[in-house]
């Protein structure tokens, strides 16, 4: 097998017994972008000669008789949502075009810390606001399953980059699905941490009661590896918590029997493509053959998730925004000004992208005089109902499954014209970031020669178990290492 | 449909400090109604006695001990100004003589 095609616990191992040098493992992925960058479009920035630089630094070190961690010399892609120091972080917008951060994310200084190579800044929605990765004011990328559709979104960058073989590791972002969602319709496997579980710092704010930074990656003991460098508190994010963090590599046990697992009907229903819920389903058989119980679970409130989601999310958009002036950083209109509000305003409105115009308006809205309480307080309220389901649930289940997204990938251009067809596409992981809880979406099958993701859901602060209920999966299938004919 | 009007657009833009164009101001007109209809469902739940949700997680406040930590140079700060002298961001006249 070629370097690019293995998975970061592969290279750990070539890494560590000195079969492969960093500088090798790094030049492969720049190789491989060489091949197939120009048909995927998975980064906006590539970062050749830093992580060279990276790399050179790991294996000095290895042959100081040094053993650094385990992701040492294993390249990483970063979404353009993260800041990196000294490095252009748009977030796929115009606002933010040339912007150079002077500071790193914690997650992107935890990456370094750990010897990961960076090999460069991942497409997006702008601001993180989409499902397929058109959103992007820089490029359209395409999904290395087909290159006439979509990636999902909205870190279909990251998740386009490993399905790809580009890196064997991604971070994303993930406010109602954007690293789940992105990572079943690429095949790949990525996980939703609880918020609070990884440091928001230096993560570009979409909407902050729901966001939160996680792995892509080609399958779960992966991901295990990137969450022991990225978990825990931060002390440059006061909403970071303060748990123990366990070593979720140590946990993959293969051992689920003892497990019980919900099947929620609102997820399994009419919104699913028949051909999606049958994968499911046969995946879900598979839970019970590894000994787990499997039972159908009813949580009515899940069904208004989405409307709950497009007033909170824009609504927290619309005040983070607020930071984007032409004044301090970013986009500052050319044209003539009659005085500072009219600069804003004009910076603003070329700045922006479409979608993302709509969601400041939309949460703004929201919270205006006379609809606040209509739109904005009511919806905070029903998101409580939602959490209470999932208290529910989770009383007398460890786990609850669905499909990831209602859909395989769609073709480029074919809801882009239609938000609400678009934010459908959401349907099965808005309710996760209501609730704040943890999930994890595994590669299950294929319906139509594409990839179908299956999200495993956990209470909060368990990614352990979701990891291990994933690996044991993966230990008895075969779908993670199904790769495109790229 | 609610109807979203043109004088609520043009409000609710001047209030999110956004210039729009004429033909953004229909489209928005548009797509915010198309959305508002969607989130009307929610009219009919029931959440009397229901407490909202700001935050997933219980918090209280966070303290830390007030030391003096490592900052970044003036230079730095306005290093990504579009307009910058001296160390300070530069805007047009806000006080009029």
């Amino acid at each position: 097998m070629k370097l690019h095609e293995l998975t970061a616990h592969e290279l750990s191992e070539r890494l560590a017994s000195g079969e492969v040098s960093a500088v090798e493992v790094t030049e492969a992925h720049f190789e491989r972008i060489g091949e197939v960058e120009g048909e995927v479009d998975a980064f906006l920035t590539l970062t050749r000669d830093e992580a060279l630089e990276q790399a050179r630094q790991v294996d000095d070190l290895r042959a100081g008789g040094e053993k650094p961690g385990p992701l040492a010399g294993v390249p990483i892609a970063i979404k353009d949502v993260l800041c990196t120091r000294g490095i252009p972080t748009t977030c796929a917008s115009r606002i933010l075009e040339g912007f150079r951060p002077p500071y790193d994310a914690t997650v992107v200084r935890r990456c370094r810390d750990a010897g990961m190579p960076m090999v460069g800044k991942t497409n997006m929605d702008e601001f993180a606001m989409g499902s397929s990765t058109e959103n992007s004011a820089y490029k359209v990328t395409r999904n290395p399953w087909d290159l006439e559709r979509v990636p999902g979104g909205s870190s279909g960058g990251s998740a386009a980059a490993v399905a790809a073989g580009e890196a064997p590791i991604a971070l994303g972002s993930d406010t109602g699905g954007s690293i789940r969602q992105p990572a079943a319709l690429c095949g790949i496997t990525g996980l939703k941490p609880t918020y609070g579980r990884v440091s928001r710092y230096g993560l570009i704010a979409y909407a902050s009661s729901l966001d939160q930074v996680g792995p892509l990656a080609r399958d779960v003991r992966d991901c295990a590896l990137a969450m022991n460098v990225l978990a825990g508190r931060d002390q440059h994010d006061a909403t970071s918590a303060d748990i123990p963090t366990p070593d979720y590599v140590a946990g993959l046990t293969g051992e689920v029997s003892d497990l019980r697992a919900g099947v929620p009907k609102e997820l399994m229903g009419e919104g699913i493509e028949p051909e999606v819920r049958t994968v499911v389903e046969a995946a879900i058989a598979q839970f019970e053959e590894l000994g787990m119980a499997v039972e159908e679970v009813e949580m009515p409130n899940l069904d208004y998730s989405l409307p709950v989601y497009y007033l909170i999310a824009p609504a927290e958009a619309a005040s983070n925004l607020a930071r984007y002036d032409g004044v301090r950083y970013g986009h500052r209109t050319e044209e003539e000004v009659a005085d500072v509000y009219d600069l804003f305003a004009k910076s603003r409105g070329e700045g922006f992208g479409p979608e993302v115009r709509l969601r400041i308006m939309l949460g703004t809205f929201a919270l205006s005089a006379g609809y606040y309480d209509a739109y904005y307080l009511k919806a905070q309220r029903v998101r409580t109902l939602i959490r209470q389901d999932f208290d529910r649930a989770f009383a007398d289940h460890d786990v609850l499954l669905s499909p990831t997204s209602p859909t395989v990938a769609f073709g480029i251009g074919e809801k882009a014209d239609d938000p609400l067809q678009m934010k459908l596409a959401d349907i099965c992981t808005i309710p996760i970031n209501l609730a704040g809880i943890p999930a994890l979406s595994v590669p299950c099958g294929m319906a139509a020669g594409l990839p179908v993701g299956l999200q495993i859901m956990g209470r909060p602060f368990e990614e352990d178990v979701l990891l291990r209920v994933g690996d044991a999966y993966q230990q008895a299938t075969d779908w993670h290492t199904k790769r495109p004919g790229l | 449909m609610p109807d979203v009007s043109r004088e609520v657009v043009e409000h609710v833009a001047m209030l999110a400090r956004l210039a729009l164009s004429e033909g953004e101001i229909q489209r928005l007109q548009k797509e915010l109604g198309r959305i508002l209809e969607h989130a009307d469902r929610l009219q009919a739940i029931d959440v009397e006695g229901v407490e909202g949700t700001a935050h997933v997680i219980p918090m209280t406040n966070v303290f830390r001990e007030d030391e003096v930590g490592e900052s970044l140079e003036p230079g730095e700060v306005v290093a990504n100004a579009p307009d910058a002298a001296d160390d300070f961001f530069r805007v047009p006249r806000i006080v009029e003589d």
